[in-house]
């Protein structure tokens, strides 16, 4: 006569050893390397589950534990939210060959109850799955990948030519934050490129445009606006609440300001400037690398610059290096690949040409050089001449 | 030694728009100074009064920087390829641009 639920559970605990919460919290502690798993359901785990172990569902539990412990004699705690499908689950693994299992007695609500660790995973809503599924599906990103990009908080500083497709694109990966900061308003030749903007928002403070734009395209992440102009006695207050600063400004002074709240603050830099055709992309993030001044130690002098007559960009091209900024700065929140970091790529449209040339760390940096006590920012004057008094 | 020289965009008046120039010498001293007979000026955009790499200007053979290697000291072979990559502001503004002096004077 077949067995009623009661008298299988009893022949399986013939067979199947248990032990308490404490035994086990007392293995763990012990230095012992358990593989815990939680067969519960997805729902069940969102509650909370032990530190440090792995989900799989009763259902899937033979077919994953081999990718997850190859070797039969791992040391493996099965557990449940009461201790009755984690015995069931034990029964399974040993009959694939596994020989040290056991099932935690009282399974998750116990462990609770005695007072012992849980974590809450972070999870993706069903939204966010659906919204993010050709993500999820990458090995490099994954919901583990995606979580981060949710909780990354991101500062674009410039809303033009660079920042304008970098946000757009950060948004649209699901950056959960991003800060927009520039000062300027929307003017009607700022339409060739930043493509944030738009004819009706001509006159509309740049940030404000940003985020209208950004919000539209991805209402679930948080746009902050910052309309300001960056200084030394604001770009610290700026800067502290962000994990990566994007560069997408259009000047020196502010160049020179980002590179060093990112050096005094230890945030990456990501780099990106253009100049008609050409355009080069980089991570400053010393000590790994240099930092902007560790190449160009001081910005050119008034003499030597420029007049904004000269200015002029080829429309596409920011778009082409504000979403390099953007691929950087994904690979940083992901930690995937290899950044930047010490490597220039520089592009030349006209010949269809990228180069990567090799950037060293300067020791003797006065910002981010050995033993370097941080020099102070410094408020350079834009120094950009007036088209007016240029002689033609 | 013939080697290439990149001119960066802001530079390229001085070229004749040429984005590339051959030259011929030993070290990266003698290449920008064959470079400043082809296109004269641009060696001071590059240079400082005493001949050093301006602060705000790096080159680069082929892709290390001089500075980490033997500075303007640095030998060449043929064949290798020397950049002048300035500090770019962004659309506004480059180092190296042609300078107010230069368009007033």
């Amino acid at each position: 006569m077949a067995p009623t639920i009661k008298e299988l559970m009893s022949q399986i605990r013939e067979r199947v050893q248990e032990a308490t919460p404490a035994e086990v919290q007392a293995r763990a502690q012990g230095g012992e390397k358990l593989v815990l798993i939680d067969v519960r359901e997805k729902d069940e785990v969102e509650q909370g589950l032990l530190p440090e172990a792995t989900h799989i569902p009763r259902g899937f539990l033979e077919l994953r534990i081999e990718a997850l412990a190859p070797d039969r004699k791992t040391p493996i705690v099965a557990y449940c939210a009461s201790g009755n499908r984690s015995l069931l689950a034990a029964e399974g693994l040993q009959r694939l060959g596994y020989e040290n299992v056991v099932s935690m007695a009282g399974g998750f609500n116990r462990w609770r109850s005695e007072g012992n660790p849980v974590v809450v995973p972070q999870r993706l809503s069903e939204a966010d799955r659906r919204r993010y599924s050709r993500h999820l599906m990458i090995p490099e990103v994954g919901d583990a990948g995606q979580i981060k990009l949710l909780q990354a908080k991101v500062l674009l500083v410039g809303a033009g030519g660079l920042g304008c497709p970098a946000a757009y694109y950060l948004a649209a990966a699901g950056v959960g934050t991003l800060g927009v900061l520039d000062f300027d308003k929307v003017d009607e030749s700022n339409l060739q490129r930043q493509i944030l903007h738009s004819v009706d928002r001509v006159g509309t403070p740049k940030t404000e445009s940003a985020r209208r734009t950004l919000l539209a395209l991805n209402p679930g992440i948080n746009v902050i606006p910052i309309e300001a102009r960056l200084s030394s006695a604001n770009v610290e207050t700026i800067f502290k609440d962000f994990d990566i600063i994007l560069d997408g400004s259009d000047n020196f002074p502010t160049r020179y300001l980002v590179n060093d709240a990112c050096v005094l603050l230890h945030k990456p830099n990501v780099h990106g400037s253009v100049y008609r055709f050409e355009g080069q992309v980089t991570v400053f993030h010393p000590p790994a690398g240099p930092c902007y001044r560790c190449l160009y130690p001081e910005p050119p002098p008034a003499e030597l610059a420029p007049s904004c007559a000269d200015a002029g960009v080829l429309g596409v091209l920011p778009g082409v290096v504000g979403l390099l900024e953007a691929v950087e700065t994904v690979k940083l929140i992901l930690g995937a690949g290899d950044s930047l970091v010490g490597r220039l790529i520089h592009y030349d449209a006209l010949k269809a040409e990228f180069r990567t040339l090799k950037l060293r760390r300067d020791p003797k940096c006065r910002y981010c050089g050995d033993g370097a006590k941080f020099p102070g920012f410094v408020d350079y004057e834009q120094f950009c001449a007036d088209p007016a008094s240029v002689a033609h | 030694m013939a080697v290439t020289v990149k001119i960066p965009t802001p530079l390229r008046p001085l070229s004749r728009g040429k984005d590339s120039v051959q030259v011929a010498g030993a070290t990266a001293r003698e290449a920008l100074e064959g470079l400043e007979r082809e296109c004269p000026g641009i060696r001071a955009r590059v240079c400082d009064e005493k001949g050093e790499m301006r602060r705000f200007v790096n080159l680069f053979l082929n892709d290390e920087e001089v500075r980490h290697l033997q500075g303007l000291d640095t030998p060449l072979k043929d064949g290798d390829i020397l950049s002048i990559v300035p500090a770019i502001a962004g659309g506004m503004e480059a180092g190296l641009a042609e300078s107010r002096r230069g368009r007033n004077g």
